[in-house]
């Protein structure tokens, strides 16, 4: 195999490095090694956010070798999968929706959860908040009852059906 | 309003526990449901995310004391400035002009919002001291009153959408600003950085590359934004940075038991070359700044205001020489310029 660099001597150097999240093999001639090595380009490694989201994004290579998926490519803004993984940026709100199954599992690496917990904005609606109360308040009811609290559990229990009644309204 | 005439409320040095915390910062990310987000974004696309934000600013009396600035009509040494006061980051004051990029100010200092950076919006809030309970109820009622104007994207399941999925959920990012010379002297910080990054939290150095902490300034912040509401994330670091405070507290005083009078004599040293030196490097003026200032926080030298300390943390730097210099200066001119500074400030 010839030199990639200069095309003329035999690669006798072959490194492995990653660019942009992604493996890429040189095969290169000794000198052009070194030419390389002392600009420190040789080793320039990628080690950026969008790199290391890149290595959380890819599945873990199968033993069958790869099998070629469809690509998936967000409706709204054109950004495919594999573009995310590069830039490690979405590219608008639809994104999150078209690969929703690819990003759960990724959210619950970074994350540890794949469920918004905070504020709502009041335009998304007021039923939204109702239910994370609710939410709330059985896991709670649930504990009372475990440690026996029976007048707490009671109270609770009102609050849930206060509650409901007013998303049944 | 000008660039040169923007102050920061953290700086008068106001708040509970703020001779160790400089300051409480609270960041949300915000973007706009129509707009695709600014990493794939045409340059159309932005400039119609900031017509959308100028229309709101006249909308509603709540905006009256902000100042929009587009990115494009600052100068360099403007938009440095900018950076050096925590406004806007390197990369929007770099990349930002090309992609309509601009910046709203709150005349108070406390507020501020980083347009068509990462995401559309990255709302910012300071104040100094240990409080974040209170940051976070001066940035939740601005995005609250936002919102009545703009549709965010949001969704029930993910939260508030980003660009990158590392601050989807909330879009908020706690953080205090430390100082920490007694850790960093006793050597304890290794192990406080690795502990705290076992819960979640990520402590950094504020200045300097790499691992080094220039002038002992650290930012402790949360990692998770999805999952957990605003509320316990706060939670949890104001009760962490409070823990990390106490161990602060801890070591000046071993330091002291062990060191006594050779501690003290260091301390003056730093005292002394900061009041009479003829030139100073950014760097050895962080570094003094922060002995000086824990030997003032130890009684052992004389008392000086913390709000000279946090001022000058940011006017020694070097866009903020060159906008009071009102011309560029070279590295040698900015190092003279520095010291003359430090010993009128001393």
């Amino acid at each position: 195999m010839l030199c990639q660099r200069c095309k003329r001597r035999e690669a006798t150097v072959h490194i492995t490095r990653f660019v942009g999240g992604k493996k890429e093999e040189l095969h290169l001639c000794r000198d052009c090694a070194e030419e390389l090595l002392g600009t420190g380009d040789f080793l320039s490694f990628d080690f950026s956010l969008p790199d290391l989201l890149g290595s959380l994004v890819k599945p873990a290579k199968s033993l069958l070798g790869e099998t070629r998926q469809p690509v998936l490519r967000c409706p709204k803004c054109g950004l495919t999968y594999e573009g995310f993984q590069e830039i490690g940026r979405l590219g608008c709100a639809s994104c999150y929706k078209t690969f929703r199954s690819k990003l759960v599992p990724l959210l619950r690496r970074i994350h540890g959860n794949t469920k918004h917990g905070g504020k709502v904005p009041s335009k998304v609606g007021k039923e939204l908040k109702v239910e994370r109360e609710l939410e709330k308040l059985r896991l709670e009811l649930e504990s009372a009852v475990r440690k026996e609290e029976y007048e707490k559990a009671a109270q609770i229990r009102d609050r849930i059906r206060e509650l409901e009644g007013k998303i049944a309204r | 309003m000008r660039v040169e005439d923007i102050s920061l409320e953290w700086i008068k040095g106001i708040g509970p526990k703020s001779n160790i915390a400089l300051s409480s910062r609270i960041r949300l990310a915000r973007n706009l449901r129509d707009y695709p987000f600014p990493s794939v974004a045409k340059r159309k696309d932005l400039e119609g995310v900031v017509e959308k934000v100028k229309g709101v600013l006249e909308q509603d009396p709540y905006f009256k004391g902000f100042s929009l600035f587009m990115l494009e009509s600052l100068s360099k040494v403007e938009r440095e400035t900018l950076v050096e006061k925590h406004l806007i980051s390197p990369e929007h004051a770099n990349g930002g002009a090309r992609k309509a990029g601009a910046v709203l100010i709150e005349h108070e200092g406390v507020l501020s919002v980083m347009i068509n950076e990462e995401d559309h919006l990255r709302i910012q809030c300071f104040l100094g001291g240990l409080q974040l309970g209170e940051v976070w109820r001066i940035i939740d009622r601005f995005d609250s009153i936002l919102e009545k104007y703009v549709d965010y994207a949001f969704d029930e399941e993910f939260g508030y959408l980003t660009a990158c999925p590392t601050n989807v959920g909330t879009g908020l990012r706690a953080s205090v600003m430390l100082h920490l010379p007694g850790l960093v002297m006793t050597k304890k910080i290794g192990k406080v950085v690795e502990e705290l990054s076992k819960i979640g939290l990520t402590v950094r150095g504020i200045y300097g590359e790499g691992t080094e902490a220039l002038g002992n300034l650290f930012q402790l912040s949360n990692q998770v934004t999805l999952g957990p509401s605003e509320e316990e994330i706060i939670d949890k670091l104001e009760k962490i940075a409070l823990r990390v405070i106490e161990e602060e507290e801890l070591s000046r005083k071993q330091l002291f038991k062990v060191k006594g009078i050779r501690l003290e004599d260091s301390l003056w040293r730093a005292y002394g070359i900061l009041k009479n030196a003829r030139i100073m490097s950014s760097k050895e003026a962080m570094e003094l700044l922060s002995q000086v200032r824990m030997g003032v926080d130890m009684g052992i030298l004389p008392s000086i205001d913390k709000r000279k300390f946090n001022e000058l943390l940011i006017s020694i730097r070097p866009a903020h020489l060159q906008l009071s210099a009102k011309r560029e200066l070279a590295p040698e001119e900015r190092d003279k310029m520095r010291a003359d500074l430090l010993r009128e400030s001393f």
